[in-house]
């Protein structure tokens, strides 16, 4: 008995883990960037949180006896936890990295059935869990190129709990939002804390990977070249935020930042590539996919300048991933010979050459 | 303190009112559901689901007391359109290797007694007394009344083996589907 | 010129360089010839020749019956030694009504009456005579082309639009004909045009193919043939594809191109009607590219048909290392032969063999929703939420959001990074959806007949009880008589 093979009989090279590895190795230059910022606790932190996810996620594929192999090989574990550890403040004790990594996979995803299956982007409801559970760990930030630590001194930042009050500094959406409470204007809080090209060339406080403005976007672009991602939610989310950035600041400079400070602050440039082109948690088509793109720029325009929360690019993601089933409802290709409607074409009207 | 009590109570009593009148208005007489479902029904009367013809097994689906799946001549036609009706999830599993199949008369065992004409329920069964019986497959609901008053064991269900026409893929990832061609027709 | 823009489309990889430069020849005659009766959309053909008859080259040996059909032709002269069952080119292997020739080697044709100039016949009579030479679409859909040129003369076609797309990856023989034949295809074009009365003719051609655009633009040249080349893309010669692409009318779903005043036809098809109208030729042979990575020597041939595709392979030198698929057809609608006894018909475009390597499947894995097959998809559906659908038996769910509008390209599976089968899915359906129609009706009918016999039963019970009560009656009044009798008599 042999069996009869569908077609078609040929198929492009391509497959999960692929597509996994490419991201991944799009996300090198930032994150090696990132280890060169930090130091060695960057670099402990960013191993602990892959080896929790895959030690975790094989961990409950064992328990519900399911395949474990093909799920840990596909690498979307290794991205997950790869994705948040590039969102922690890089000095963040070894804790934060492991609670947030399983929470990513098994509770963001495992929960839901497995990649694939998951509402919202694992890693950014590990963030948004982390920040409103351990809020001072997730806002302890270390200035730029301070003072690191060697290899062995670094074991103690990362797993011995050291204070970091020497080299602590505020990220700088942080910093406005405390500046403004202290009812200085926008001019005041910035100065001396906001240079564009350092911003651009991420030399400034902030998380472990979201700082290098540029080579998050070389590694975007890598990409679309490689057509993993298409254009349309990254360059939406980017618009998403400059616009309503560049809007208020024309209205009001002294109390409104501009698209610079916005589009190279926080983890607007990391999101935008990286986190909202997440397949499975945004739409399927072009147009969804700006509709999506542009709801997270706005959402975190409005989070970041009115919200409690400094950053807003986790809850905005979160708050689009539950649109996504209603944006593939409302927004699909029309079909060939129909209307956007289904309905069938009228004749006449298509005899005519198009021109 | 009490304007509330007497608010409320004077609001429960007009909704219970409501209710009440509107349960005498639009009250509905029998089940509707039986005779809707009775209609999804082949309608051979066979009796193969073990209720007394398709009026009591639609009673019994109406009741929730008998799977969708519960009709063997309807196959799997019949279950969706059940399911759909009753709005439960069809499971197809169950009936998915149900291969259609119609009666056959083995005619050296045939004597025509016309006992199988006689309970046929679709008149499926062509013949006289006497003579050889044929079954009209395009009727046969292969509802098995036939095989059981068959004196002789002449009369069985076969399954319609596939044609070009009938043929279809199976659902991936369920049983590989094998080449239907004999092993007498490699060897021609 | 303008191109239109296309929508979907994939662009595999073509494969065809090891059969593009391969010139067509003539394969021998095989032993036997089996010439199945069907090879064409409607109604099969029915015998008129019977087991034991001499037949000649073209002549008729199954007629068409019916509205859609076309007729069957002997491929060479010799004898009929079987009518019956033989193994069929369908993905199942099952067996269909098969005419089995065996050549004498002589090829001697049946006479033709040639018309002195074709261009002087009736344009309804090219018609006639294209259906009587039982020409289907070579393009692999193998439509009766009489029906679609009677069709497309009656709603006054404007456009007719010869597909020299060939979009399968591996497959040359349209590229072949085109570089080799390219004035008879013309002819060809110009007669379809006058049957049909069609004012412009337009001939599109993928850029992969520079040598046959050349030839077909030298043949062409001083004809009113437009040739204009398009992009090489899957699924172009998807007939409403290249309609897109060249004219931007799109054809209403659930219909033809003739409603919006366009005909199309492959550029085989435009050379068989070449063949048939000015050298009295029926539609006998075809060309056959045979390739893959398994093939010694990839080929184009002109094969008889009925040839059973074991010949094929023979001619090209048989297979280097075991191949690990045989498909009929193209890689992407092509389907596996179950066996190499299988004839070639008239729309077996390719026969190929492929290693495990060229067919590059993996083990499907979870669907991440790339949405890849999305806009992979040429008819604008959403195959990954038609396939979840259908995993979970919510066919009717599928149905409502395009099923039936998928034309199962296989763009979709082609690029699914996750291997899953998606055509096979949406292939399943369809088939489940039309058997469910189908005892449906059945169904329908059974239950007329189960009332028709509760109701005579009901009418029997009724009228024996009315006999029954009818001699009761007739009883009591006799008795009431004879007591009425008696009574006179006593008192009388």
């Amino acid at each position: 008995m042999r069996p009869i093979a569908h077609s078609p009989h040929a198929h492009a090279v391509s497959s999960v883990g692929r597509i996994m590895a490419t991201v991944m190795l799009a996300l090198l230059p930032a994150t090696l960037f990132g280890f060169w910022l930090y130091g060695w606790p960057a670099v402990y932190l960013w191993a602990v949180s892959l080896l929790a996810a895959v030690a975790g996620e094989a961990l409950m594929l064992k328990l519900q006896q399911r395949p474990v192999k093909p799920a840990i090989l596909d690498g979307s574990g290794v991205l997950t936890a790869w994705l948040l550890a590039l969102s922690l403040p890089p000095w963040a004790p070894w804790w934060i990295a492991v609670a947030g990594s399983l929470f990513a996979v098994l509770i963001g995803k495992q929960v839901f059935g497995g990649l694939g299956q998951n509402v919202f982007n694992p890693a950014m409801a590990a963030r948004v869990m982390l920040l409103i559970s351990f809020p001072l760990e997730m806002t302890t930030w270390v200035a730029p190129m301070a003072q690191l630590p060697g290899a062995l001194d670094s074991l103690a930042v990362t797993f011995g709990g050291q204070h970091l009050d020497a080299v602590s500094s505020a990220s700088l959406l942080g910093h406005v939002k405390t500046e403004f409470s202290r009812g200085l204007d926008l001019q005041q809080a910035l100065a001396g804390h906001f240079a564009p090209l350092q911003a651009l060339w991420g030399q400034r406080s902030g998380s472990l990977g979201e700082t290098a403005a540029l080579l998050i976007l070389a590694g975007g672009l890598i990409l679309i070249a490689r057509r993993i991602i298409t254009w349309h939610a990254p360059v939406a989310m980017l618009a998403g935020v400059a616009l309503p950035a560049l809007l208020m600041n024309l209205l009001a400079p002294e109390h409104y930042a501009g698209p610079v400070v916005h589009l190279l602050s926080g983890g607007v440039m990391l999101g935008a590539f990286f986190i909202i082109t997440d397949p499975v948690t945004s739409p399927n088509t072009a147009t969804g996919q700006l509709v999506f793109g542009l709801g997270c720029g706005l959402l975190t325009y409005v989070i970041r300048t009115w919200g409690a929360y400094p950053e807003g690019v986790a809850f905005a993601v979160m708050l689009m991933n539950a649109a996504t089933p209603l944006i593939d409802r409302y927004i699909k290709p029309r079909i060939y010979g129909r209307t956007r409607k289904g309905d069938t074409l009228v004749p006449e009207a298509a005899k005519r050459d198009a021109t | 303190m009490i304007a509330a009590i007497a608010s409320l109570t004077a609001l429960g009593v007009s909704f219970g009112l409501i209710l009440g009148l509107a349960a005498r208005h639009f009250k509905v007489e029998g089940n509707p559901l039986v005779a809707e479902l009775e209609a999804l029904l082949p309608g051979s009367q066979c009796g193969q689901c073990g209720y007394p013809g398709c009026t009591g097994a639609a009673q019994a689906l109406a009741d929730g007391a008998a799977p969708v799946t519960l009709c063997p001549p309807g196959g799997r036609a019949v279950v969706v359109a059940l399911a759909a009706r009753l709005g439960v999830e069809a499971d197809l599993s169950g009936v998915a290797d149900a291969v259609p199949s119609i009666a056959e008369v083995r005619e050296e065992l045939c004597i025509g007694c016309t006992r199988c004409y006689k309970v046929c329920p679709t008149d499926a069964i062509l013949g006289a007394a006497k003579h050889v019986h044929a079954v009209f497959k395009e009727a046969c609901t292969a509802c098995g009344s036939c095989v059981e008053v068959c004196p002789t064991e002449a009369i069985l269900l076969r399954p319609v083996p596939p044609t070009l026409q009938s043929w279809g893929w199976r659902k991936p990832g369920s049983v590989p589907q094998p080449v239907v061609l004999g092993e007498e027709m490699l060897a021609a | 010129m303008k191109l239109f823009r296309l929508r979907g489309g994939i662009h595999p990889e073509g494969r065809k360089t090891s059969s593009a430069d391969a010139a067509i020849r003539a394969l021998p005659l095989s032993p036997y010839l089996f010439v199945p009766l069907q090879q064409h959309v409607g109604a099969p053909a029915k015998p008129v020749v019977q087991v034991g008859d001499t037949v000649l080259a073209g002549q008729l040996i199954g007629a068409g019956q019916g509205n859609v059909s076309a007729p069957v032709h002997a491929p060479t002269s010799g004898r009929v030694v079987a009518i019956g069952d033989h193994p069929s080119p369908h993905p199942s292997g099952l067996s269909a009504a098969t005419v089995t020739i065996e050549p004498d080697h002589e090829a001697r044709w049946v006479d033709a009456d040639l018309p002195a100039d074709p261009f002087g016949l009736a344009p309804d009579e090219i018609s006639e005579r294209v259906g009587a030479a039982g020409i289907v679409g070579l393009g692999g859909a193998t439509f009766p082309s009489s029906v679609k040129l009677k069709l497309s003369r009656r709603s006054g076609v404007d456009t007719l639009i010869i597909n020299g797309g060939e979009c399968e990856p591996y497959l040359t023989c349209d590229d072949r004909i085109m570089r080799e034949r390219a004035a008879d295809i013309v002819t060809g074009i110009r007669l379809i045009q006058f049957a049909v009365g069609a004012r412009r003719a337009l001939v599109g051609i993928e850029d992969n193919k520079p040598e046959a655009l050349a030839a077909m633009r030298q043949a062409a040249a001083g004809n009113d043939v437009e040739i204009r080349m398009v992009p090489a893309m899957y699924p172009m010669g998807w007939d409403k594809q290249m309609i897109q692409v060249l004219l931007g009318r799109e054809v209403p779903a659930e219909g033809r191109s003739a409603d919006i005043g366009v005909l199309v036809h492959n550029v085989a098809t435009a050379w068989a009607v070449q063949q048939t109208i000015c050298l009295g030729r029926p539609l006998v042979s075809r060309i056959v590219t045979v390739s893959g990575g398994a093939v010694a020597a990839p080929a184009n041939l002109e094969v008889p048909i009925g040839t059973p595709v074991q010949a094929l392979f023979d001619a090209c030198g048989g297979f280097h290392g075991a191949p690990a698929r045989l498909v009929l057809g193209g890689p992407m609608m092509g389907h596996q032969l179950s066996h190499t006894s299988v004839p070639v018909v008239k729309g077996s475009s390719g026969v190929l063999a492929l290693t495990q390597a060229e067919i590059g499947l993996t083990r499907p894995a979870p669907c991440i929703r790339c949405s890849t097959c999305v806009r992979a998809c040429p008819v604008g559906l959403l195959p990954l939420e038609m396939a979840a659908r259908i995993r979970s038996d919510d066919l009717a769910g599928a149905e409502a959001i395009g099923l039936k509008d998928c034309i199962a390209c296989g763009s979709c599976s082609y690029v699914c990074p996750s291997s899953i089968p998606l055509v096979h899915y949406f292939n399943y359906a369809k088939g489940e959806l039309m058997s469910q129609a189908r005892s449906r009706l059945k169904q329908e009918a059974t239950r007329k007949l189960a009332e028709e016999r509760t109701a005579r039963m009901q009418r029997i019970a009724r009228e024996r009880e009315e006999a029954a009560e009818a001699r009761k009656a007739a009883k009591a009044a006799r008795e009431a008589a004879a007591q009425a009798a008696a009574k006179t008599e006593v008192a009388a």
